[in-house]
């Protein structure tokens, strides 16, 4: 399949001529990477926290789920803290990559909408308002692989909006929301159609680590919000459900557990309060 | 055609935004247009690019490694641009153990590319050098189906 890709690429990226280097392949080795230099490799939020796409993209192919009976009701747009807010927008972007798996275009317009409006409470909408009517352009064109980008787009313009403002302790927040809804989601389908290779898609130990390790890194005073306090310390129960040693799967009964633990994540994240 | 024009629009309206707010040195801008360039060509395939990205400047055989948590069952190109004073560039991928993994690449100059589908969900190392050259801006980004 990849040097299928790769010719196709070697054609497209010719530009004047110019001469390419033809494909090779590595001979595996044993460890070429010492433990000193992995832990000294850059990770950062944009690239080291793969988008709710990603994983959508990974359950798609082998259980080629019914992405429309994954839609959940509408949430709040009115939450009183900033933590929640951010949270609930990484949720909200999630739900647009499932719609956006569904192809569903009044879907993917009304959670680019909702975007947009939750925005507003966490004061970064201006350039977000302009994201949103593009997610409108792309839905109703069918553009829908244009729409994953837009989305990512749209979730890094709402986190570089959130630095500009020195509100950079609740990009991490976007990220995790994100994180919560899409595994919600995937683990809900892994759970009915269970098998091994599906099981594989969620092990992930390494992903929660470095999100714990952010939410480690802010503020005191937000580190104590309430839900903030909350969603962190059930983390580490889902960190040790997903830390399996590389190679291996998550049992059905794990997913299972992950999946309790990521509904109740999520309920507590778009409950309001009283 | 109207998707790659979408897509060029897009990119070069991202990179548009992006730049002043991520501050990124002209070098760093530069090697980032080479980078999307690249990753550019994957898009025709199906692959949809990741809008975020890690850019620097690299000195020669000096490596940055890229930390990337990925999904079994997704297949992955990682790409890599640099400006014109990287006479050669490299991208290698390691597993979470340290492990070398196999990758179909492509090197071109300024140039380089590696792509394999995963088994093992995971994080993963991506390695990007200059082999050969002077000190150059540096730019990585990567794309999925």
């Amino acid at each position: 399949m990849f040097v299928r890709t790769f010719t196709g690429m070697i054609v497209a990226v010719l530009s004047g001529g110019a001469v390419l280097a033809a494909p090779s392949t590595d001979v595996p080795a044993a460890p070429a990477l010492p433990a000193d230099q992995m832990t000294q490799a850059v990770k950062t939020d944009a690239v080291t926290i793969p988008t709710p796409g990603e994983l959508f993209a990974a359950l798609g192919k082998p259980a080629k789920p019914d992405w429309a009976s994954r839609y959940r009701g509408p949430i709040a747009m009115n939450y009183k803290t900033r933590a929640q807010i951010a949270l609930n927008l990484g949720g909200l972007i999630a739900d647009g990559f499932i719609a956006v798996e569904a192809q569903d275009t009044q879907q993917v317009k009304n959670i680019g909408g909702d975007i947009v409006k939750l925005a507003k409470g966490l004061g970064v909408s201006e350039n977000i308002l302009a994201r949103g009517n593009s997610i409108n352009q792309f839905a109703e064109n069918d553009e829908w692989s244009t729409l994953q980008e837009e989305l990512e787009a749209t979730q890094n313009e709402v986190k570089a909006s959130m630095q500009s403002h020195r509100d950079q302790d609740l990009v991490i927040l976007v990220s995790l929301g994100g994180w919560i809804r899409g595994t919600q989601v995937v683990s809900g389908v892994i759970v009915k159609s269970y098998d091994e290779k599906l099981g594989q898609v969620l092990r992930q130990p390494k992903l929660l680590e470095f999100i714990r390790s952010k939410i480690a890194q802010i503020s005191p005073a937000m580190q104590n919000d309430p839900l903030v306090k909350s969603v962190n310390s059930q983390l580490i129960a889902v960190e040790q459900i997903v830390s399996k040693p590389f190679g291996q799967n998550l049992t059905l009964a794990e997913v299972t557990k992950l999946n309790t633990s990521v509904d109740k994540l999520m309920q507590e994240i778009q409950q309001k309060a009283p | 055609m109207r998707t790659p024009i979408r897509f060029c629009l897009t990119t070069l309206l991202a990179l548009a935004l992006c730049a002043p707010a991520l501050a990124e040195t002209d070098q760093e801008v530069a090697a980032r247009q080479v980078a999307l360039e690249l990753a550019g060509a994957f898009a025709n395939d199906g692959f949809k690019l990741r809008d975020g990205h890690w850019s620097g400047t690299l000195a020669p055989k000096e490596g940055k490694l890229i930390a990337v948590n990925l999904y079994a069952g997704n297949e992955y190109w990682f790409s890599a641009g640099a400006t014109e004073k990287a006479k050669k560039l490299s991208v290698e991928v390691f597993d979470e153990t340290g492990a070398l993994v196999t990758t179909e690449k492509y090197n071109s100059g300024t140039k380089a590319a590696a792509g394999f589908s995963v088994i093992n969900s995971g994080e993963y190392f991506i390695k990007v050098q200059v082999d050969e050259g002077e000190p150059a801006g540096v730019c990585f980004v990567y794309s999925y189906k």
